[in-house]
């Protein structure tokens, strides 16, 4: 035993050893081609300008303020387009999800091909021909189309009304396009539109998934007891399927946030593009790349703790 | 009997029959018009001044005769087009012989791991008299079909190896792996290439220029192991373990036992889960254009974007892409099922 325990130690150092003589070489080599290059590392770069503006962002960012306050911009942008993402996602997935078990044989139908080409044509294919169907086949500004009262569609995006200084503002045609109210850009809508349909499909197979897991005697013991069916799926197999549901549809809207990320492709400033642009402008690839990496690793920490907590629930609720 | 019951499922309460409605006058609404663009008035001939004077009321499908080459194989040189095309048709073939059952087993998995080996050379050039083709000409779908199988390819073995090193007794080991897996779970995978592209140069000695396209293959390859060690791990611990004793009893040693017992058994009991995450990196290769490599979603850019004349038909070539991925997608499907 005491024999084993020692080979263990032995293997463990030689791994370390391994692993610290890699790491080693690779700072060293890394140091070597930085300073070939003239860049120099550290993240003093930060406090300096950033060198490009945000024009799209609930904060302003112009070319003099610091390189923090655009990645502070391209979080905040990431999470305006993540959170009302997942928010729809999840109430599309459960419409999309009940509409796949319907007894409708149309809804059935419709609620499939819809999850059948979403899931089966890549995230960033769907971005493009959102981007494409808003910027080139809608009108233009001067001839936006009227959704509904105040809200405006066009070439430059959606108009609504919002609040300006405690009042609601509702946008008008004007001279130039569309005044007042607020303003989503294109890059907003594709990506949002894009994230949320993407996703939503998920989440709906993942819902139908978890309720067709569910013994078929549950279904059949509520409806021997005089329910109707749809009272037996709403009060028996919904709560049910709910709780199997809840990890995987967790890590569906985890992956929604990931996939913010191709925000890049189509020129919205969320943060892995501010950290490309702000890389391309200072060269330091390192520091940019690693507060990515460090906030995206954060998000996934926050995302696995809620889920646990309402796993934790999700199963005291059982126990009661 | 028939009839009752196409009446109840139709038209069972209101709910019910306000839905059917529904859907009806969505689809009266919406097929006509869609019809009428996509067949009724569309042009297939590929003349780019007649599909103009429809000004978007028929699709102009002569699109994709037009710029098929382009699309399909990217900027490869054109002479030697039966190479991509010879290359796209060995992996589809690898994953044809997979969803229909032609291969199993060992063949199959041969079949599986030769046909990017085989793709490499054929597109690359270099030896057997064939000329050297830059990698930064690969592209369009042969470019698709390849990250895909090769980065399954690379992943597995790694992937296992991961999944058992972290259930070794060695907790540095362990922990340095978890760390990995996490890591690489945690990120996107636009960031992960970004690292390819940015910081992989940085990293390799003096002397070595490594091509974009083996960067981002290194890349997948580590961001898709820590995906699949996670499913063989899975599968390693519902591992029943009955059966390692009576291997043992039977006189196999630890690693005969896992290489004959074990293995085999996880590997197969897998399968399914190991198909899906290959349906999700053939969609993930797209992301690739990012950093200028010309799979198929990079070449329709490029095909279209620089064209003045044909760039109105975007739609038209997009739906063509798009096909193209929901089939890929619907083969690694049936792959999945079939090895279930």
């Amino acid at each position: 035993m005491a024999a084993g325990r020692t080979a263990s130690r032995a293997a463990q150092a030689l791994i370390l050893a391994v692993v610290v003589g890699l790491l080693a070489l690779l700072v060293t080599t890394t140091a070597d081609h930085l300073q070939q290059r003239g860049i120099r590392s550290g993240f003093d770069f930060l406090l300096e300008p950033a060198g490009f503006s945000i024009g799209e962002s609930l904060l302003p960012v112009e070319a003099e303020d610091s390189t923090l306050r655009a990645f502070a911009a391209g979080l905040l942008n990431t999470l305006r387009v993540a959170l009302p993402g997942a928010l729809l996602a999840t109430l599309i997935g459960v419409l999309a999800g009940f509409g796949r078990l319907a007894d409708n044989p149309l809804v059935r139908g419709l609620a499939s091909a819809y999850v059948n080409a979403f899931r089966n044509i890549p995230l960033l294919l769907q971005l493009l021909a959102w981007y494409f169907l808003l910027t080139d086949l809608l009108p233009a500004t001067d001839a936006a189309l009227r959704v509904a009262p105040g809200v405006f569609l066009s070439k430059s995006g959606l108009a609504l009304p919002w609040w300006v200084d405690g009042a609601l503002e509702i946008p008008e045609p004007g001279g130039f396009g569309i005044d007042g109210g607020a303003r989503l850009t294109p890059e907003y809508l594709a990506i949002l539109l894009g994230l949320t349909f993407y996703s939503a499909a998920y989440i709906a197979e993942t819902l139908r998934g978890a309720v067709e897991a569910l013994p078929p005697g549950q279904r059949l013991s509520a409806l021997a007891l005089g329910m109707t069916p749809r009272q037996a799926f709403v009060l028996v197999l919904l709560p049910q399927a709910w709780r199997a549901a809840l990890p995987p549809v967790t890590s569906q809207l985890l992956n929604l946030f990931k996939n913010a990320s191709l925000a890049v492709a189509i020129g919205y400033p969320d943060l892995v593009s501010v950290a490309g642009t702000s890389l391309n402008q200072t060269g330091r690839a390192i520091e940019c790349l690693a507060i990515v990496i460090a906030v995206y690793l954060l998000l996934s920490l926050l995302a696995a703790a809620l889920s646990h907590r309402l796993e934790q629930r999700a199963l005291r609720g059982q126990a009661a | 009997m028939m009839l009752v019951t196409l009446r109840r499922r139709f038209f069972g309460d209101g709910l019910n029959t306000a839905l059917t409605l529904l859907v009806l006058a969505a689809l009266a609404l919406c097929l006509p018009p869609l019809l009428n663009w996509a067949v009724i008035n569309a042009r297939f001939a590929p003349d780019a001044a007649a599909c103009e004077t429809l000004d978007h009321a028929g699709a102009c499908w002569g699109v994709v005769a037009e710029k098929a080459r382009f699309i399909l194989l990217g900027r490869y040189p054109a002479d030697q087009a039966w190479r991509p095309f010879l290359a796209a048709g060995l992996i589809t073939g690898s994953w044809l012989a997979a969803a229909f059952g032609w291969l199993r087993g060992g063949k199959l998995a041969s079949a599986l791991f030769l046909a990017p080996l085989l793709a490499l050379p054929l597109l690359g050039g270099g030896l057997a008299g064939l000329s050297d083709v830059p990698t930064e000409l690969w592209g369009g779908l042969p470019l698709t079909l390849l990250l895909t199988s090769a980065g399954m390819a690379g992943a597995l073995p790694l992937g296992i190896a991961v999944a058992y090193g972290r259930r070794s007794a060695l907790p540095i080991l362990r922990g340095l792996l978890t760390g990995y897996v996490e890591l690489a779970r945690g990120i996107p995978l636009v960031a992960a290439l970004f690292v390819a592209s940015f910081l992989l140069p940085l990293f390799f000695p003096d002397g070595v220029a490594v091509d974009m396209l083996w960067r981002v293959l290194i890349a997948i390859v580590l961001f898709a192991a820590a995906y699949l060690s996670e499913i063989v791990r899975g599968g390693l611990q519902a591992f029943p373990a009955g059966q390692l004793d009576a291997a043992l009893a039977l006189g196999f040693n630890r690693w005969q036992t896992q290489r004959w017992i074990v293995l085999p058994q996880v590997l197969r009991d897998v399968a399914p889960s190991l198909a899906n995450s290959a349906i999700a990196l053939f969609k993930d290769t797209s992301l690739v254009t990012i950093v200028s490599l010309y799979e198929l979603t990079g070449s329709l850019g490029l095909a279209l974007a620089g064209d003045p004349q044909w760039r109105p038909f975007y739609l038209e070539a997009w739906l063509f892409i798009a096909a193209i991925y929901w089939l890929g997608c619907a083969l690694l499907a049936k792959v999945s099922q079939r090895l279930g």
